[in-house]
């Protein structure tokens, strides 16, 4: 078939946002800090970071409510600088929603069309599709204050939907929908986005979602991009130890890189062999580094398994979550280990049960080591 | 609803006052009297200050005028009995409030005295909301000041100040002084005494009952209104007129009761500043009472006017409620 979308690592490709080395204070604080990244059209680019580190704040730059303090924004080609709000090829909605308390539902989502002077006929058909698209046909003749917390998140997403921009941005459009309606309108906005070509950069605590309708992941830290890669990347791949604690679970086990090429060793304790990982984001040898293990990665049994990579400990805990075990296993020297098994498994792994000595195992290339 | 605080404090009081002395089945009824009591507080500073005074006012401009104290008859003798009663109201007629159909002063003084407010609301309004709108819109630190600014002047006295517009605006006052000096005009301008002035002193005095009611629904509003607004395509003037001004509403038609209300029934400021041809309905009624002597036609002006303001009260209610509505 046709290739994976990838623009970004095609060097022809011309991106639809460049952000360049743009830097926003707020008196002496830094919201953010000297970010430069291209986003290509088409894209379903997704910010992900802990509160306050600055994803709204970056939203609002690219929506032209604030102005960088330094550095240069580039929509479609053109350069922002000094350009207003209404005419950015741009649409956003708001983290706080933002419906006009005084307008229904049905003219609040037409809002932006009768701003075009879109013809009547034209924007009553436009905004019947959006609010059939978000399930508010029934509630259209509403007023925002009638409406529950989600019903005015849909809203609001209807809104910004509505006018079909170049560039959409979502700051965490789904947050308050129930887990069904989160995913049907996940698949909505993939949808829209295959059928009108619209890029969207959106902003979710929802890792899950991230993952789900992401082209590429943005993980902010501090005002930066710690790291900006596609789904799988981000996972298996994290650049930092930051970046592997924020996405899914992940065992970190503290020590020091002794030798990096195309693999790395770490020893981690005295006595114990070194662990044998890959390498990531630039670690070098004889500095301190972690060695970072997904807990579904590790295999746990009695006896003494063949893998290099072996640890030993004690079982202090275990969580039954149905399809899958959770084995907390304390190592003598070292942090306690999470590992995952499928309930799937062999009778005699459910056997294990507390304080039972154990082995810990997992492949070559399963693990990497970072540094710390 | 009615009774959120007032109601709650008292009850527990009353409970845990109760229990401490055993007497479980009594705490219900001292609680519910306590609740009676206090919920009954307010009816009754409404009947004794607004309603008794009504009452007075109305039965007076039923009553004839008469060279005695009280000035107007009849008066009340219970020591008759029920004789004393029934002459009590068989003296009462409507006789002032046809008098105020006869002659066309009234009329004309109620007409122009509506004339007078609505158009020195209007001008409040100009001034008001764009003052309110910048004050809204001014820097955090600085809000507070500004609303000291607007709050100052009523920290002298309303009559000196408007004493002190009568020597702004006399012939020689201050402002033909100053207009004569950087050389605009030749001869004084006539403003004093006239009805400029009066709208000049209404607009100056009630300019804040405009500006504070405006400037509080204007600043409590979410920014991210605007934003929205520009977002989807609005300059920022058509954001203001289109989001800002309807989200305002509440604030900006409070203002112009607040204005209009009171401005119907002004009479110091006509008196002051206006000239003999200003013509307002609390001028007449001042002369009524104080230089005829007359309390029960003065009376009869009082409670029409009253009727005159009860249609802007009651609209002015409803706009409240329904905007405490949409607040949710
Ligand atoms: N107008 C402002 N003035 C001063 N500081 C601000 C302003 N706006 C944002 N900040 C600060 O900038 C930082 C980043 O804010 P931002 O709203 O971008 O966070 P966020 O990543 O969107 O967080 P959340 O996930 O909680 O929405 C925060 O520390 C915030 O306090
Ligand atoms: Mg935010």
């Amino acid at each position: 078939m046709n290739e994976p979308f990838a623009p970004w690592t095609d060097e022809t490709a011309t991106p639809l946002i460049r952000i360049e080395q743009v830097t926003k204070r707020f008196g002496d604080f830094t919201a953010i800090d000297d970010l430069s990244i291209d986003i290509f059209p088409r894209e379903f680019f997704a910010l992900l970071g802990p509160s306050g580190c600055g994803k709204t704040t970056l939203m609002r730059m690219l929506a032209g409510f604030e102005t960088p303090s330094a550095g240069r924004v580039t929509i479609d080609g053109q350069d922002m600088g000094g350009v207003a709000p209404n005419r950015r090829p741009v649409n956003m909605m708001f983290q706080s929603y933002a419906l006009f308390p005084h307008l229904t539902v049905w003219d609040n989502v037409g809002f932006g069309l009768k701003r075009e002077g879109m013809a009547k006929d034209k924007l009553a058909a436009c905004v019947d599709e959006m609010l059939k698209l978000t399930q508010l046909d029934a509630l259209a003749r509403r007023k925002p204050h009638q409406l529950s917390g989600g019903q005015r998140q849909r809203v609001a997403l209807a809104r910004s939907l509505a006018k079909a921009p170049k560039l959409l941005l979502l700051d965490e459009p789904l947050g308050a929908l129930d887990k069904k309606l989160r995913q049907e309108t996940q698949f909505e906005l993939m949808d829209i986005q295959e059928r009108t070509g619209t890029t969207f950069v959106i902003v979710t605590h929802d890792q899950e979602e991230a993952m789900t309708v992401a082209s590429r992941v943005a993980v902010m830290n501090h005002g930066k991009l710690v790291q900006v890669d596609p789904p799988d990347q981000i996972y298996e791949q994290p650049n930092s130890v930051y970046v592997a604690d924020f996405i899914g679970d992940v065992n970190l086990i503290p020590g020091r890189a002794t030798q990096v090429g195309d693999m790395a060793e770490l020893a981690w304790a005295e006595g114990q062999g070194t662990l044998l990982g890959q390498p990531g984001g630039g670690v070098k040898a004889d500095t301190a580094a972690s060695f970072a293990i997904r807990p579904e990665k590790i295999a746990i049994g009695r006896e003494m398994p063949e893998a290099r990579n072996r640890v030993q400990g004690k079982i202090i805990d275990i969580g039954y979550l149905g399809n899958l075990s959770t084995y907390h296993v304390k190592l003598p020297e070292g942090p306690v280990m999470t590992c995952e098994v499928g309930n799937r498994s062999r009778l005699s792994r459910r056997e294990l049960t507390w304080e039972d000595d154990v082995w810990l195992s997992w492949s070559d290339t399963a693990g990497l080591v970072l540094p710390t | 609803m009615t009774c959120g605080c007032l109601g709650r404090i008292p009850q527990d009081w009353c409970c845990r006052h109760e229990r401490a002395r055993g007497f479980q089945p009594r705490a219900f009824i001292g609680r519910s009297a306590v609740k009676r009591a206090f919920t009954v507080i307010p009816y009754i500073w409404l009947l004794a200050l607004f309603l008794v005074p009504f009452l007075i006012v109305l039965k007076i401009s039923f009553s004839d005028i008469a060279i005695a104290i009280p000035p107007y008859t009849p008066t009340l003798e219970l020591s008759e009995g029920w004789q004393g009663v029934r002459n009590f109201f068989g003296g009462l007629d409507f006789e002032n409030f046809v008098f105020l159909t006869s002659d066309d002063l009234y009329w004309k003084a109620y007409l122009s005295s509506l004339q007078i407010a609505v158009v020195s609301t209007l001008i409040t309004l100009a001034v008001g909301l764009p003052i309110a709108y910048a004050m809204a819109r001014a820097r955090d630190d600085w809000r507070p000041a500004l609303l000291m600014l607007v709050i100052l002047p009523f920290w002298t006295s309303f009559l000196i100040r408007v004493y002190a517009w009568m020597g702004i605006l006399s012939n020689e006052g201050l402002l033909n002084q100053f207009l004569i000096w950087s050389g605009f005009i030749t001869e004084p301008l006539v403003i004093l005494n006239t009805n400029v002035a009066v709208y000049i002193g209404i607009v100056y005095t009630y300019l804040p009952f405009m500006i504070l009611p405006i400037y509080a629904s204007l600043e409590r509003m979410d920014p991210s209104y605007v934003e929205a607004a520009e977002d989807l395509g609005c300059s920022r003037l058509s954001a203001f007129w289109i989001v800002t001004l309807p989200l305002a509403r509440p604030g900006v038609i409070a203002g112009c009761f607040l204005v209009f209300i009171p401005a119907v029934g002004e009479f110091v400021i006509p008196s002051l500043l206006g000239g003999s041809s200003t013509l307002m309905i609390g001028k007449v009624l001042w002369e009524e009472f104080f230089s005829n002597r007359d309390w029960p036609v003065a009376s009869a002006v009082a409670i029409i006017l009253l009727l005159i303001l009860v249609i802007p009260i009651i609209l002015f209610q409803r706009q409240e409620v329904a905007s405490r509505e949409t607040e949710g």
